[in-house]
């Protein structure tokens, strides 16, 4: 760790005020420029306690840059991972307010729950796949506190990964029979496609994005919990949303989820 | 524009084809060409094939059914080429990149007829009565104008740019299949670079094959059962070379391969 504990408490408290406060910020390295990796994460794990203190739940945890693409785009080669919260949680079909976010993406995924924790190292798709209770659709609205989405890793990783909304809907399925890397995805905004992918796109194997999530827990001494969501990560690309946009997105085996933004 | 003139850039295309020497678009040389003109070019382009190879069709193609490629060509509606027996290959196919111009792959749903199909009012439910299975299948594309510089009535009289195809490894009949959803990777050297689903095409490949038949009953032509139709590119296409092997793999259908050598 390169800061000291009263830098982390500030900057988590800087990045909270401006999620709470709808406040775009610059990057938080400009002026920290020998941050690492574990102050990124410390900063993060500043504001989850900030929040529980204020009664606030964690209702699951998310994994961001799964995409081999942006990875190989960015020239790394983890994904990063980040918390969602009980005021984050939008109901299926449910509206977004615009003016509670700064500038909102939207981006399909995979959740998945877990029977039973998993914490790596080691831990590989076939672990999740028999740890897994059920996947269910999900969509995240990430909204990055930083000014014209200008950011590094660390940043986002101390931003909480951008974490904004997530909408859950569709139905529930166990993973059996589920072709989870080829798993289809359409995803509409106001009645027109504008974009189809299907589950490799993350990492690959959707599962092996909790696989990883369990292994890089599992390194800092923690683990994936049971009985939690996890969002493993966008399907598709993100894509910004405004005032009046509908989105809906279909899943194979998996019905739809769709909101609103207001 | 007349009939000698059909044929003579049908001829021009044919030649092109065979010496595998790309030529200046059309549209430098006659910018009225219409659509219309180009579907009776590659009438003449194929008929000149069918003539020189003793070839035979065994489907269609269709072309440009994405909002992005629609965007890009500035056109609201697909195109169809003819495909013939010289175009077969079968998965896991070697084929020589010598014997393309600049070849791109795209991954797409095969659908195999079993009932003839003639517009107009074919609509997607007819397409799925009148499909017996569909397959994963691999459409290289190739363009005898040079380095792809096409407007529409280019590429439509180039017969929509075909160049062969791969049949993949599993049929399966459709009514298994909610084909708007079916997700499709596509790897180029054991890495993923491309995922889509079924939707890409037209909302769904049904609505495409409907499309193809409506579009070919305007011009008195029936599609036969028998004949094989590839649906439309459910991801962007990539550019091949010698070397290079693709992969594809569609949910609850099957996979695709081929190498270029």
């Amino acid at each position: 760790m390169a800061l000291d504990p009263n830098t982390i408490a500030a900057l988590a408290a800087h990045l909270e005020d401006a999620e709470l406060q709808r406040r775009e910020v610059t990057k938080i390295t400009d002026d920290h420029p020998d941050m690492d990796w574990a102050d990124a994460y410390a900063i993060q794990d500043a504001i989850r306690l900030r929040k529980q203190a204020r009664g606030t739940r964690i209702t699951g945890l998310k994994m961001g840059l799964t995409s081999v693409a942006k990875m190989r785009q960015m020239g790394v080669t983890e994904p990063i991972h980040g918390f969602i919260t009980d005021y984050g949680a939008v109901a299926d079909g449910g509206e977004i307010a615009i003016d509670e976010l700064i500038h909102p993406k939207i981006e399909a995924e995979i959740a998945f729950v877990l029977k039973r924790p998993l914490a790596g190292p080691g831990v590989h798709i076939g672990d999740v796949l028999a740890a897994t209770d059920i996947i269910v659709p999900a969509v995240e609205v990430i909204d990055s506190r930083y000014k014209d989405f200008k950011f590094d890793l660390k940043s986002v990783i101390a931003d909480n990964t951008s974490s904004a909304r997530y909408v859950v809907g569709g139905r529930a399925r166990s993973v059996a029979g589920i072709d989870l890397k080829h798993l289809g995805v359409v995803l509409e905004k106001n009645g027109r496609i504008l974009t189809t992918s299907a589950g490799a796109s993350v990492l690959g194997h959707p599962a092996a994005s909790v696989a990883m999530l369990a292994n890089m827990l599992g390194a800092k001494g923690r683990e994936v919990p049971a009985d939690t969501l996890i969002l493993t990560g966008g399907v598709t690309e993100a894509f910004l949303v405004e005032r009046g946009d509908h989105i809906n997105v279909r899943y194979e085996h998996l019905g739809s989820v769709s909101m609103h933004f207001v | 524009m007349t009939q000698t003139l059909h044929q003579r850039l049908g001829e021009r295309l044919y030649q092109a084809l065979r010496e595998r020497k790309a030529i200046a678009p059309l549209t430098a040389e006659y910018p009225e060409l219409t659509i219309a003109d180009a579907y009776r070019i590659q009438q003449c382009m194929i008929d000149r094939r069918l003539a020189a190879t003793g070839e035979r069709i065994v489907g269609k193609k269709i072309g440009v059914t994405s909002q992005v490629v629609m965007d890009m060509l500035g056109v609201d509606q697909p195109d169809f080429g003819v495909l013939t027996s010289g175009m077969v290959y079968n998965d896991g196919a070697q084929i020589a990149a010598g014997e393309l111009i600049a070849p791109k792959a795209e991954g797409e749903i095969a659908f195999l007829l079993k009932r003839d199909l003639c517009g107009p009012g074919i609509g997607c439910a007819d397409v799925l009565a009148a499909t017996e299975l569909v397959m994963p299948c691999f459409e290289i594309v190739d363009s005898r104008i040079a380095d792809w510089k096409i407007k529409i009535q280019d590429t439509v009289a180039d017969n929509a740019s075909s160049g062969v195809f791969v049949i993949g490894d599993a049929a399966v009949d459709p009514r298994r299949l909610d084909l708007t959803l079916t997700g499709m990777t596509l790897e180029k050297n054991g890495q993923l670079i491309g995922t889509g689903a079924g939707a890409a095409a037209l909302g769904h490949p049904a609505n495409a094959v409907a499309w193809l038949a409506n579009m070919l009953g305007t011009l008195g032509v029936t599609l036969r059962a028998g004949e094989i139709v590839l649906s439309g590119s459910l991801a962007a296409m990539v550019p091949v070379a010698a070397g290079d092997q693709l992969r594809i793999g569609l949910s609850g259908i099957g996979s695709a391969s081929v190498s270029f050598i």
